[in-house]
């Protein structure tokens, strides 16, 4: 089973969304998706992805509170300076600030919340030394900033992903 | 297109609302591109679009869709998901190969390279080592 489907999970949910973006259960559908699925499966062995164990799976509701309400303001946030641009000398600036997080998964996951949240732009990422330069178009306050980072969504996703 | 006919005057309403905030947003995001000065501010203003401008236009095309019963809603919790997996990737790209250049071209007073020593020579290598 190991060897011929190595992620059975992967695998159904896959086919799932073939099926559920086709609308039909027709077998011509199903045998299509199997075999994209078996393709796309075999693919993912093959890149050998790591796994991460979930800790603390019920962390991520007010994780995800806290996405949707941040996404909402910093839209709003990033609109005005937008719409300010001219009038306004724009602060805009670099920030490099220490993120205590190992996880390849937990640092994907916040690199998506970064960038889905506008005003922060994720430029690089150093493991040795776990410094990660950002650049944030509304740069009043760099304490501010690491705070905000810190507190939201890095100390949670270290709970999470342990 | 004789199905925005069928919809009750209500949804017909919150759809129109969410497509023009979604599609203003969107064109708000594109102005910025052309008002922002330097080439880090501008890397912003397309997160606009893929953020606020998608998620309020899928949420217009899920109302819409969901009181029309035709579909399933599916298809938008789809793109969703696939933009906000995929922007941080051309986003990164395009930052990194800015630093690159302004680094080597010494410019735009970019942040240096944080310096350290390697902590753990296995962590450069990558996954499935």
């Amino acid at each position: 089973m190991r060897v011929w489907l190595p992620y059975p999970l992967l695998f159904f949910g896959l086919l799932t969304v073939w099926l559920l973006i086709n609308q039909s259960l027709s077998v011509g559908q199903i045998i299509l998706g199997s075999i994209l699925s078996a393709l796309l499966v075999w693919i993912m062995a093959n890149l050998k992805p790591h796994k991460s164990v979930l800790r603390r799976t019920r962390l991520f509701l007010p994780l995800a509170a806290h996405i949707a309400v941040d996404v909402f303001r910093s839209n709003m946030a990033v609109m005005m300076v937008i719409l300010r641009a001219g009038r306004r000398p724009l602060n805009s600036g670099f920030l490099t600030m220490k993120i205590e997080l190992e996880d390849e998964n937990a640092l994907a996951m916040l690199a998506c919340i970064l960038t889905a949240t506008p005003g922060t732009a994720w430029l690089e990422h150093d493991r040795q030394t776990k410094l990660l330069t950002l650049h944030v178009l509304d740069l009043e306050n760099e304490q501010y900033w690491i705070d905000l980072i810190t507190r939201r969504y890095v100390t949670p996703l270290k709970e999470i992903f342990g | 297109m004789s199905y925005v006919t069928d919809l009750p005057v209500w949804a017909a309403m919150i759809v129109c609302l969410l497509l023009l905030a979604g599609s203003g947003l969107t064109l708000i995001g594109a102005l910025g591109l052309l008002k922002l000065d330097t080439f880090y501010s501008r890397l912003h203003a397309p997160t606009l679009a893929a953020s606020g401008g998608v998620l309020l236009i899928s949420l217009a095309s899920m109302i819409c869709f969901a009181v029309l019963q035709s579909r399933w809603i599916f298809h938008e919790v789809l793109i969703v998901s696939f933009v906000v997996l995929t922007t941080p990737v051309t986003l990164m790209m395009l930052g990194q190969s800015a630093l690159y250049r302004d680094r080597f071209e010494s410019k735009n007073d970019v942040p240096s390279k944080p310096l350290g020593e390697a902590l753990d020579p296995e962590l450069d290598k990558g996954a499935g080592v």
